[in-house]
């Protein structure tokens, strides 16, 4: 029977790109929604 | 800018809950694997990554065909919102495979069909972001954009059939592997339940970004018009 391989470490990693990178893009959206935001802000002040 | 609809908002509660309640499927309900240990785990979203990631390409080519017959520019934003997430997802899919190939295949990266083939459409979908960036005219940008989306699909099958067609070391999920694939298992149903959900929740999860993300791209067109308004 083989043996289980120790694999934690990689696992992890496995988990840190998918949670990391979904939640950038989360953050990348929100970020970006800000500052349209802010846009919008600055010419309702011009208007 | 129109207020956050409230289906937006039950769909983001919906979908915080499945993916925490598949993350703990994946962590406490699916079996470790007997061989390969913790690292198959990553298996379930590393699939679940690689679907949304197709599906997405095949909603830009989709919106691509309708935005050339009815030039609806919510075709192209939904587009570009769809293309955006299938990198960010195929993106995931890639990375997370060569975390589990390095203990299991013994190297981060070889250049087997599927790897090659995903590889290929990551990058045919990103040149599609700087063909949009070097384009000035929206309705030109929107029209080139929605023919590279239906051009840049062929890559998707072929991603997709690779490991049926060709001779590869990467195993087949559903339906019988190649006898020299490497890192093969045999799904109980708890895995495969795990599997089917996981496949589910990021669905959901897609819907709910390309939704957030249209949202975002329709507020920056309306800034756009806002800005030549005060111009003239």
């Amino acid at each position: 029977m083989e043996e289980t391989l120790n694999t934690i470490n990689y696992a992890l990693a496995g988990f840190v790109v998918i949670f990391g990178s979904i939640l950038g893009y989360i953050a990348s959206l929100f970020i970006r929604f800000n500052n349209l935001k802010k846009d919008e802000e600055i010419l309702s002040d011009q208007d | 800018m129109k207020d956050k609809p409230k289906l937006l908002t039950v769909l983001d509660g919906v979908t915080l809950v499945t993916f925490l309640a598949a993350t703990a499927m994946v962590f406490f309900y699916a079996p470790t694997e007997r061989v390969m240990g913790a690292v198959q785990k990553v298996f379930y979203f590393h699939v679940a990554a690689g679907w949304v990631g197709m599906v997405s390409f095949f909603v830009a080519a989709v919106v691509g065909v309708i935005y050339l017959i009815k030039k609806s520019p919510n075709m192209d934003l939904i587009g570009i919102a769809a293309v955006e997430i299938g990198i960010i997802f195929t993106l995931i899919n890639i990375v997370t495979g060569a975390i589990w190939a390095r203990p299991i295949w013994n190297a981060w990266w070889t250049w087997d069909p599927r790897l090659t083939t995903a590889t290929i459409m990551e990058l045919v979908y990103i040149a599609y972001l700087m063909l949009r960036q070097g384009i000035d005219d929206p309705e030109r940008r929107a029209r080139f954009g929605a023919v590279y989306a239906i051009v840049g699909f062929l890559s998707v099958p072929l991603t997709f059939f690779s490991i049926r067609i060709f001779r590869t070391i990467h195993p087949v999920v559903i339906g019988g592997s190649d006898p020299s694939a490497v890192g093969a298992f045999d799904m109980t149903p708890k895995m495969f339940q795990t599997l089917m959900f996981s496949i589910v929740v990021f669905s959901i999860l897609f819907i709910d970004l390309i939704w957030h993300r249209v949202r975002l791209g329709k507020f920056q067109n309306y800034l756009e018009e806002l800005k030549i308004k005060l111009q003239v």
